[in-house]
C-alpha cells in the first residue's frame, strides 16, 4: 500500500480541479468567453461571482476559459519540449562521441540566450498564433529538458548494467527503452511538472507583454493585461489570475517533489 | 604558463566564441523565418511595389551571409543601424535606457544577493526547523507566482490601498540620486523578490553540501565550534557554488527586468525591446537581443572563472 | 580504565520508500573497556556496528544515529551525559578520529600544516611553534617524505598512503589519551597498507596513547591489537586477548573468520586455450601512455587464470580490451579457436555469448528495475530463443545451481543480500552457457565469509560447465584459493607468469616478492617478522 502524504494530495487534488475545469469550460462556464454582460469591472456578486472585466464580461466565465487557453498551451508545448529534449538527450547519452558533442554544443548556443529575449527576438518576425507558440516555447524548453535527460541517462549508462545488456550485443532500442528509460522515469515525471508550471508561466508573460495569445481569446495572462488598468483605481480583477496561476503552480510543484522524494528514498534505502 | 591562467583565458576564448555565435542565432531567428521581414511589417495587403521598395530599403535582396557580416561588422563599431518605425539612432536611443536598466538591476542585486546568502545560511542553521520551513514556504510562493502578477499585487497593496510607494517608476535626469531611489522601489521591490527564491534555496542546498561533507565531521570530531566550523572549513569550500548560484540569479534577473520594465514603465531596455518587438522593429530588437545575450553569457562567464579560481586543486596543481 | 562501555545501545531511524520511518537498532547491549597505553581491535563484518561503536568514545553519532542506552567512561566520567561544551572539550584532546577516507577529510581548501596542528592550538595545548615542530617529528616518524615542508602542500598534492599517515599525525599531535582508527588501510594498495600499518603500530607504541583499531580484516588487527572484541550485527560474539582469538577462538564465528580462505585448491595440469592474449597494447583515448604493453597470456580451457595487481596495474583494461569494450592499439586475441574483433560492435553472437563477465559491485549489475527471473531470462530469450515454461523451467534449474532455490524469480535485487546479488549475477553469465567467464573482483566488495562462499561455488560450477575463469584480482589470498596459473602485472606489463605453483615459489622477482609479502597473514608478529625480513634483505644488497 502507498502511502501518498497530505502535501501531495492537497497538489493532485489542485492539479486534478484546474485540468478538470479546462476540459469542461464550456460546460461549467455560467457566460460565454467574450459575451459582454454588464457594465465594466462591476464587483462580486451573485450573478457574477467574480465580478466582470474591464469592458463588462464576466471574470469568472474568462478565468476558466482563460485556464483552458493557457493550461492547453502549456501542456502541448511541455509534450513537445519532452518529446523532442528527452529523445535528444537520451540518443545524446547513450551515443556518445561526436553526436553527443554537437547536440550539447548545439544545446549550449540556445541556453547562451535567455529564453523569453529569444522568444522575443522569434516573435517580432513570426506572426503570433497558438501553434507559433506553442513550437517557439516547447523547443526553446527543449534544452532544459535534453539537459536534463542527457544527465540522468549518462549517469545510468556507466552502470555495469548496461555495459552487460551492450555486451550481450542488445539494440539500442533495447538499452533506451528497457535498461535506462525505467530508471529515469521519476526524475523525469518530477521535471515534467516544473516544465509544465514554467510553461504556464511563460505563456502568461508573453500574454501580458501582449505577444501571447491575442484578444478576443481569454487567456490567464491575457486578462491581467486587460485589467491592469484597474489596479491604480483599487479593482483587484487583475490579480485573480494571479491566484489561478499561484495555486497550479504550488500544486504542481507538492506533486513533483513527491514524486522526486519516493525516487530518492528508493535509491537510498537498502530494501 | 599557470593552469589556472590557461584554463581562465580558455573560458574567456570561449565566452568570445559564445558570444559571436549567439549574434549569428539572433540573426538567423530575425532574418531566415519563413515570411520575411517586410512581409510581416507591411501585413497580408501591402502591394508587391511596396515590398520590393521596403526590402530594398532594408537590403534584403543582399545574400543574408553578407547582410549578417554587414551587421557585426557595424555592431562592433558601435553602430546598430537605425529604428525602422522612427528612424531614429538606435545607439543614441539604447544608451540612456541601458543605463536605466542597470541601475534598476543593480540596485535590486546589491539588496536580493547578501538578503539570500543570509536567509541561505539561517535555512541551514536552523535547517529542518521553523525558521527553514518559513523560508521555504515564503520561497516558494514568490517562484510560484510570475513577475508581473508580483508586480500588480505590490501595486494593488503597497501603492492604491497604503500609498508607500509610487505606481509608476517614472525617472527623469534632473532627479537627485534619492529621488530616482524612490521611484524605482517598487520595481526593485519585485526584483528582489523574483530572484529571492532562487537564489536562497540554491545557496541553501550549496552549503548543504558542503555541510555534509566529511571534512567537516573532521572539524566536528576536533572539537571545534560550530562558528569556526563554518568559518574555517564550510565557507571556503562554499565559496565557489555560491558565487556560481549569485551569477547565475543575476543572468535570471537581467530576463525579469524586461517584464518589470513594463508593469512599472520604466524607461529601459526591457520597455523598449517590448515596444519595438510589437512594433516589428527587426534592427531594434536584434540589438536588444545581442545587448541582452552579452550581459547574460558575461554573468554566466563570471560564475565560470570564479569556481575556476576558488578550486584548490587548480590553483595549487602538483 | 580509560575507557569504559557499559551496555550501549545505539539506534537510528530508517526511512523505508512509501512507508513510515522506523526505529532500527545498530548496537545492543555491547561493553568493553581499554586500558591506558593499550590497543582494541573491532573487528566485525559490515553492518556489525563497529565505526558506530568506535564513534560513541567520542558521544558522536554520525547521521542520525543516537546513542540511547549505557554508559561511555572516559578518564572516569560518563560523557554521555556531557553537554556540547563539555564535548567539544574532550573531542580533539582527549579522543581523536583517523578517518578511512582521508582524501575525503581532509578540507581541500587549507593546507596541511594548517589542519594538522588546529586542534592542538584551538585547545590551546602548545604555542604554535611547538605544535608545528611536534606536528614534523611525528611526520618524520612516520615515515612522510619531506618532513619539513610537507606541512605546506595541500591534500590533492600528497598520495593516498602519505594522506592517510599525515592524517596519524593529526589524530596524534594534540597528545590524546585515546586515538580512534576507523579503518585507516582498507583503501590502500596491500604494498602501501603494510607500510601505513607498521608507520601507525610504531607511533602508537612511541606515543604510548591506547587506540580503538576497527577494521574487517582479521589478520590486520592481529598485528595491532592487545584485544580483539568480535562483533557480529550490533552484539558482541567473543571478546579475548589477540593471541586467544586468533589461535584458540571459542565461538563458530570466530573460527570461520580465522579460518577463511582457506580453500584448498588442486592446481590443473596442461590443457589447450580457451583465450589467448597476444602481445597487446592499449591505451585511452585522449592519453598518451600505454596502460597495456605487449601483454601476453593463454588460458588453458576450463581452468582459472588469475590476473593479480595492485590499483593502475592495468588488469582492469585488460578486461575490458578482451570484452571489446577498449579496442586494443595492437596485439591480437584468440578465443575458442576464433580470432576476436577488437571491437564488440563488430564481433559475431556467439562470441559475445562465449564470453561473459561479472562484475564487482553486484549492486549496479543488476538493472534495479528487473526481477531476477528477468535478469536471468534475458540471455537465455535473447541467445536461444526461449519462451514460457521452458524458460521458466531453465531460471530455475540455473537458481538451483547457483544454490538459491526457490522464491526468488519475483524479486527485485534490492531485496537480495550482498552475496545473492552477486549469485544472480553468476547465474546470468551461466545462462549464456559460455566458454569464459571474466571475473572482474567479484569478491571484493563481499564480507570474507560470503566471499568465501562465492569462491567455492565457482569452483564447483567450474567442475560442472567446463567454463574458464579470467580472475581479474588484488587479493593474492583469493588468488591461492582459486587460480590455476597466474599472471602478476605492474604498471601494465606482465611481470610474473605460469602455473600457479611456480609464480608462487621461490625465487621471486622484485615485485611480486614485494606483494606476496606484504599481504597480511593471520599470525601475530607477521608484520614484525616481515619488516625484519625486509631489512635483512636489504642489508644483504
Amino acid at each position: 500500500m502507498m502511502r501518498i502524504p497530505p502535501s501531495a494530495l492537497i497538489g493532485l487534488f489542485f492539479t486534478a480541479l484546474y485540468f478538470g475545469a479546462a476540459i469542461f469550460a464550456s460546460w461549467i462556464a455560467p457566460y460565454g468567453m467574450a459575451q459582454i454582460v454588464g457594465d465594466s469591472w462591476e464587483p462580486w456578486s451573485n450573478a457574477h461571482l467574480l465580478g466582470t472585466d474591464s469592458i463588462g464580461r464576466d471574470l469568472l466565465s474568462r478565468m476558466i476559459y482563460g485556464g483552458q487557453t493557457t493550461i492547453f498551451i502549456a501542456a502541448a508545448s511541455t509534450v513537445l519540449s519532452f518529446g523532442l529534449g528527452s529523445i535528444l538527450g537520451f540518443t545524446a547519452a547513450v551515443s556518445g562521441g561526436w553526436i553527443d558533442q554537437v547536440l550539447s554544443r548545439i544545446i549550449d548556443l540556445m541556453m547562451s540566450i535567455p529564453s523569453l529575449i529569444s522568444a522575443l527576438v522569434v516573435l517580432s518576425v513570426m506572426p503570433v498564433s497558438i501553434p507559433v507558440l506553442i513550437v517557439v516555447m516547447g523547443i526553446l524548453d527543449s534544452t532544459r529538458v535534453f539537459r536534463l535527460s542527457r544527465a540522468v541517462a549518462v549517469d545510468i549508462t556507466v552502470m555495469d548494467y548496461v555495459e552487460a545488456a551492450r555486451l550481450r550485443g542488445e539494440k539500442l532500442i533495447w538499452i533506451i527503452f528497457r535498461e535506462i528509460l525505467p530508471n529515469a522515469l521519476s526524475p523525469l515525471v518530477a521535471e515534467m511538472g516544473l516544465r509544465f508550471i514554467f510553461a504556464v508561466l511563460f505563456i502568461s508573460t508573453l500574454s501580458f507583454l501582449g505577444l501571447g495569445v491575442q484578444p478576443p481569446l481569454a487567456d490567464w495572462g491575457g486578462i491581467v493585461k486587460e485589467n491592469k488598468e484597474g489596479i491604480v483605481y483599487g479593482i483587484p480583477a487583475a490579480l485573480v489570475p494571479a491566484v489561478a496561476i499561484a495555486t497550479l503552480a504550488i500544486s504542481v510543484n507538492l506533486v513533483a517533489d513527491w514524486v522526486l522524494n519516493r525516487t530518492t528514498s528508493l535509491k537510498g534505502g537498502r530494501g | 604558463m599557470h593552469p589556472v591562467v590557461k584554463l581562465v583565458a580558455q573560458r574567456l576564448a570561449l565566452g568570445v566564441l559564445l558570444l559571436l555565435a549567439a549574434s549569428v542565432l539572433i540573426f538567423i531567428g530575425t532574418q531566415i523565418l519563413p515570411g520575411d521581414v517586410a512581409q510581416s511589417i507591411l501585413g497580408q495587403s501591402a502591394t508587391p511595389q511596396s515590398l520590393a521598395n521596403l526590402r530594398a530599403e532594408l537590403g534584403l535582396d543582399v545574400p543574408a551571409p553578407l547582410r549578417y557580416l554587414h551587421w557585426l561588422w557595424a555592431a562592433l563599431h558601435g553602430d546598430l543601424g537605425v529604428a525602422l518605425t522612427n528612424g531614429q539612432d538606435i545607439a543614441e536611443a539604447m544608451g540612456k535606457r541601458l543605463g536605466n536598466t542597470l541601475f534598476l538591476a543593480v540596485t535590486a542585486a546589491v539588496i536580493a544577493v547578501p538578503l539570500a546568502i543570509l536567509l541561505g545560511l539561517l535555512a541551514v542553521r536552523y535547517q529542518g526547523r521553523w525558521p527553514d520551513r518559513l523560508i521555504s514556504t515564503v520561497t516558494l510562493a514568490t517562484v510560484s507566482v510570475p513577475e508581473f502578477l508580483l508586480g500588480y499585487i505590490a501595486v494593488y497593496f503597497l501603492s492604491v490601498k497604503f500609498r508607500l510607494f509610487p505606481s509608476l517608476a517614472t525617472v527623469y535626469d534632473s532627479m537627485s540620486f534619492g529621488e530616482k531611489l524612490y521611484a524605482i522601489s517598487m520595481p526593485v521591490l519585485v526584483l528582489v523578490l523574483v530572484v529571492l527564491g532562487h537564489m536562497m534555496r540554491m545557496t541553501r542546498a550549496a552549503i548543504l553540501n558542503v555541510m555534509q561533507s566529511a571534512y567537516v565531521e573532521t572539524a566536528e570530531l576536533k572539537g571545534l565550534r560550530p562558528f569556526t566550523i563554518i568559518a574555517r572549513h564550510a565557507f571556503p569550500n562554499a565559496i565557489a557554488p555560491v558565487v556560481n548560484v549569485v551569477m547565475i540569479n543575476l543572468a535570471y534577473l537581467v530576463v525579469g527586468v524586461v517584464v518589470v520594465e513594463v508593469v512599472f514603465v520604466y524607461p529601459g531596455m526591457g520597455q523598449y525591446l517590448v515596444d519595438h518587438v510589437a512594433k516589428r522593429d527587426v534592427p531594434v530588437v536584434q540589438a536588444c537581443g545581442l545587448v541582452f545575450a552579452a550581459v547574460y553569457i558575461g554573468l554566466n562567464l563570471i560564475a565560470d572563472v570564479v569556481s575556476i579560481l576558488a578550486n584548490p586543486r587548480l590553483r595549487h596543481p602538483k | 580504565m580509560l575507557l569504559e562501555i557499559k551496555g550501549l545501545k545505539i539506534e537510528a531511524t530508517a526511512y523505508p520508500p512509501g512507508e513510515a520511518p522506523v526505529d532500527i537498532t545498530i548496537v545492543e547491549g555491547v561493553s568493553v573497556s581499554v586500558e591506558a597505553g593499550k590497543v582494541l581491535g573491532l573487528i566485525g563484518e559490515s553492518g556489525a556496528g563497529k565505526s558506530t561503536i568506535g564513534l560513541s568514545s567520542m558521544a558522536y553519532g554520525r547521521g542520525g544515529v543516537r546513542i540511547t542506552q549505557g554508559q561511555v567512561m572516559l578518564n572516569g566520567r560518563d560523557i554521555l551525559k556531557e553537554g556540547t561544551g563539555g564535548l567539544r572539550k574532550l573531542r580533539g584532546r582527549e579522543v581523536t578520529y583517523v578517518a578511512q577516507s582521508a582524501a575525503a577529510a581532509f578540507n581541500p581548501a587549507k593546507k596541511l600544516m594548517e589542519q594538522v596542528i588546529e586542534t592542538t592550538l584551538h585547545h590551546g595545548l602548545m604555542s604554535k611553534a611547538e605544535a608545528e615542530a611536534r606536528a614534523v617529528t611525528l611526520f618524520r616518524r612516520l615515515g612522510l617524505p619531506d618532513p619539513e615542508t610537507i606541512g605546506g602542500r595541500y591534500p590533492h598534492q600528497v598520495s593516498g598512503g602519505q594522506l592517510q599517515r599525515v592524517m596519524t599525525v593529526m589524530a596524534l599531535c594534540p597528545k590524546p589519551d585515546l586515538v580512534v582508527f576507523d579503518e585507516p588501510t582498507t583503501a590502500l594498495d596491500v604494498t602501501t597498507q603494510i607500510e601505513v600499518l607498521a608507520a601507525i603500530k610504531e607511533a602508537i607504541i612511541d606515543t604510548g596513547v591506547a587506540a580503538l583499531y576497527i577494521t574487517h580484516d582479521l589478520a590486520v588487527v592481529a598485528q595491532v591489537a592487545d584485544h580483539i572484541l568480535v562483533l557480529q550485527n550490533g552484539a558482541r560474539v567473543e571478546y579475548g586477548t589477540t593471541d586467544q582469538i586468533i589461535n584458540a577462538p571459542r565461538q563458530a564465528y570466530t573460527k570461520a573468520l580465522v579460518s577463511v580462505r582457506s580453500i584448498e585448491h588442486e592446481e590443473k595440469g596442461a590443457a589447450p586455450p580457451v583465450l589467448s592474449v597476444k602481445d597487446i597494447t592499449a591505451r585511452y583515448r585522449g592519453t598518451d601512455f600505454d596502460v597495456l604493453s605487449n601483454v601476453t597470456v593463454d588460458l588453458p580451457e576450463a581452468q582459472t587464470l588469475a590476473i593479480v595487481g595492485e590499483s593502475g596495474s592495468g588488469k582492469s583494461t585488460l578486461a575490458r580490451v578482451i570484452t571489446g569494450l577498449l579496442p586494443p592499439s595492437g596485439g591480437e586475441i584468440t578465443f575458442a579457436g576464433r580470432t576476436l574483433a577488437p571491437d564488440f560492435n563488430n564481433r559475431k553472437r556467439d562470441d559475445l555469448r562465449e564470453l561473459q563477465m561479472i562484475y564487482q559491485m553486484a549492486d549496479v549489475a543488476m538493472n534495479p528495475r528487473q526481477t531476477v527471473g528477468t535478469i536471468i531470462g534475458r540471455p537465455l530469450d535473447f541467445y536461444f530463443g526461449l519462451r514460457g515454461a521452458e524458460k521458466k523451467q531453465r531460471i530455475q534449474q540455473l537458481l538451483d545451481e547457483i544454490e538459491m532455490g526457490k522464491g526468488f524469480l519475483d524479486r527485485y535485487p534490492a531485496e537480495l543480500s550482498g552475496g545473492q546479488k552477486q549469485r544472480v549475477c553468476i547465474a546470468r553469465a551461466l545462462a549464456a552457457k559460455p566458454k569464459l567467464i571474466i571475473c572482474d573482483e567479484v569478491t571484493s566488495a563481499l564480507d570474507p565469509l560470503v566471499a568465501d562462499g562465492i569462491l567455492k561455488l565457482l569452483l564447483n560450477l567450474q567442475k560442472v560447465e567446463k567454463v574458464a575463469y579470467l580472475f581479474i584480482t588484488h587479493d593474492l589470498a583469493t588468488v591461492k584459493a582459486i587460480a590455476d596459473s597466474i599472471a602478476v602485472m605492474y604498471r601494465g606489463r606482465v611481470v610474473r607468469y605460469g602455473p600457479k605453483s611456480e609464480v608462487l615459489t621461490p625465487p621471486f622477482d622484485d615485485y611480486t616478492d614485494l606483494l606476496l609479502s606484504s599481504v597480511p597473514e593471520m599470525k601475530i608478529g607477521w608484520l614484525e617478522d616481515t619488516l625484519a625480513h625486509r631489512t635483512m634483505e636489504a642489508a644483504g644488497n
